[in-house]
């Protein structure tokens, strides 16, 4: 098995470990290697802690800028280096942008966005939602290399009890001569902003907020939470948020442990970003709105009573404000 | 500039989807096809490039006769040409981008341009194999573009926020929702584009890399545990959320 890792603010991405994770629940005994480029000694010890077993490092040139062509033709000689049956990836931007090159180059079948995986490296079934969630694919390869993307937030990554030092070996850049990439220049973050496709919890504010103003009430909740904020379609084609907050089918989609929805009818084009949620709570004035069919926990009420009795409890329990 | 943009037929998005009594496949009676929402950034942006570049835009599609209707709604905004690849077995990615890639030798376009996934199966996939298959750079998920001379810079969607990429034509890139505003056809062209000739081609000999084993319904059920807006119904909502489903 091996398994695309990216490094992250300390050690690597929490969508690496997941991806470990999912590795290991297939490995079958056989052995988990990650391929990283430009990972710290730190950064490859971190992974043991989840089971990485030996680490393939990209050194040299050409490694701090993404470029999908060269990156993607060194994953696949990588793989080919250790005999990979299964290559695995998350299914961030980097894992989405990758995977179809490397199965190509591979000659392999792709799995993709999978958020169930069974049997062996040599023999994956994975299921994965197709239809905006509304059908459940199980699908495998019928090729001897499989290639496959894990959705991020659905494999809780899991340390291992007899965590060991992963054993790092080093190679260059494959060549990129051959190659011709998009070359990424300049990295734009959203600042002091959690991403609510990498959030634990998220707190989503649709129409019902009334103006974008009230979005002061989501701020709130989420920031006692310790969560993202998420938009629905009708606010951001409003232009009261931006479109990287928007959650559903032409914005993200999200599997937090927690999706809290105000105010928020809950439209199907809605439900297909975030019924992978874990847990989904629901503030609607409207009893019979479509969301709380999907909702765990729900408030029939308005979210500018409820909003901030709800953030006051929580603060209780979570300390934060 | 030579244009070619890549579309497909998908369900609509609020459509009822139900399985086929074969298990592996949907049942499509009674549900309602449209053009895949993210393809029509896709047209509009070929369109656009267009207009500023000159040149023509060829639409085409892989799927069966019935995705002839977003050939019609790609020539009633302005492309130029359309092409059906037939493909009556509904093909994997690799099938669909193999065939995306054997026309495009022939066409030898100057930049490639598909929606970021199609709504059916959202696999992303299509884009980033045509651009293997062909050797070509390719820019995902593309909110916005501009091209001087044979430079194409970019913006794409990252996980909290966005990439400036760069790479020359030829080129592949996939389109995000933003990346412009779409027109609508006008009455006139609608009908002008029912006539216009659809050339139709086979889909490729290579074989499917994956195959279904099964498709069934996601068990929905949630808790539905439901409260009113009074003060110790709130209370108790915290307290589960606590105590209950651990998530506080």
């Amino acid at each position: 098995m091996l398994v695309f890792l990216e490094t992250g603010v300390n050690g690597l991405k929490r969508s690496s470990y997941e991806a470990i994770t999912a590795a290991r629940k297939v490995a079958g005994g056989k052995k988990v290697c990650g391929v990283v480029f430009n990972a710290t000694a730190e950064q490859i010890a971190a992974a043991g802690a989840y089971g990485l077993e030996s680490c393939i490092n990209v050194i040299g040139s050409g490694v701090t800028e993404y470029a999908n062509g060269v990156w993607a033709l060194t994953i696949a000689d990588a793989a080919k280096q250790c005999g990979a049956q299964t290559v695995l990836f998350s299914a961030n931007a980097h894992g989405k942008d990758l995977a179809p090159r490397v199965a190509v180059l591979l000659e392999a079948g792709l799995l993709v966005d999978c958020v169930e995986l069974d049997g062996t490296p040599d023999n994956i079934e994975a299921v994965r939602p197709i239809f905006g969630g509304r059908v459940l694919q199980k699908v495998r390869s019928t090729t001897p290399v499989t290639v496959v993307t894990v959705r991020p937030n659905v494999f809780t990554a899991k340390t291992i009890e007899s965590a060991t030092q992963p054993q790092e070996s080093q190679i260059s850049i494959s060549d990129s001569a051959q190659v011709r990439s998009a070359v990424v220049k300049e990295t734009i973050v959203n600042q002091g902003r959690l991403d609510v496709s990498e959030a634990d919890i998220v707190v989503s504010g649709g129409r019902g907020l009334k103006a974008p103003e009230h979005f002061e009430l989501i701020e709130n909740l989420a920031r006692v939470l310790g969560g993202a904020v998420g938009a629905s379609r009708a606010v951001v084609d409003a232009g009261w948020r931006p479109h990287s907050e928007q959650v559903g089918q032409t914005g993200k989609t999200v599997s937090p442990t927690m999706y809290v929805a105000c105010g928020i009818s809950g439209a199907v084009q809605h439900l297909a970003g975030m019924s992978s949620s874990k847990i989904i709570v629901a503030v609607n004035k409207d009893k019979d709105a479509p969301i709380f069919k999907m909702a765990d926990y729900g408030i029939v009420g308005d979210v500018f009573d409820v909003l901030p009795k709800l953030t006051s409890g929580i603060a209780t329990i979570t300390h934060k404000n | 500039m030579n244009i070619l943009v890549c579309a497909s037929l998908v369900p609509d998005t609020s459509a009822k989807i139900g399985v086929a009594d074969d298990g592996k496949k949907i049942n499509p009676q009674g549900v309602k096809f449209i053009l895949n929402p993210y393809d029509e950034f896709a047209i509009e942006e070929g369109l656009q490039l267009k207009e500023k570049h000159g040149g023509s835009v060829t639409t085409v599609t892989v799927g069966t006769p019935a995705s002839k209707e977003v050939l019609q709604r790609a020539l009633a905004m302005g492309s130029d040409a359309a092409v059906l690849i037939n493909d009556p077995h509904s093909s994997d990615s690799f099938v669909v981008a193999s065939s995306i890639a054997e026309y495009a030798k022939e066409l030898s376009p100057d930049i490639i341009i598909f929606g970021k996934q199609s709504i059916d199966f959202d696999s992303f996939a299509v884009p980033g194999m045509v651009a293997q298959l062909l050797e070509l750079p390719n820019v995902s998920i593309v909110s916005t573009l501009t091209i001087d001379g044979t430079t194409v810079t970019a913006e794409c969607d990252i996980e909290g926020g966005k990439e400036k990429v760069t790479c020359s034509l030829p080129c592949i890139v996939s389109a995000q929702k933003g990346l412009n505003d779409p027109r609508y056809p006008k009455l006139p062209d609608i009908m002008k584009a029912k006539s216009k000739p659809i050339t139709e081609r086979a889909v490729s000999s290579v074989q499917s890399r994956t195959e279904t084993v099964s498709m069934t319904l996601p068990d929905l059920k949630r808790l539905n545990k439901i409260y009113s807006d009074s003060d110790a119904d709130i209370a108790e909502l915290v307290r589960l959320l606590h105590e209950e489903a651990k998530v506080i």
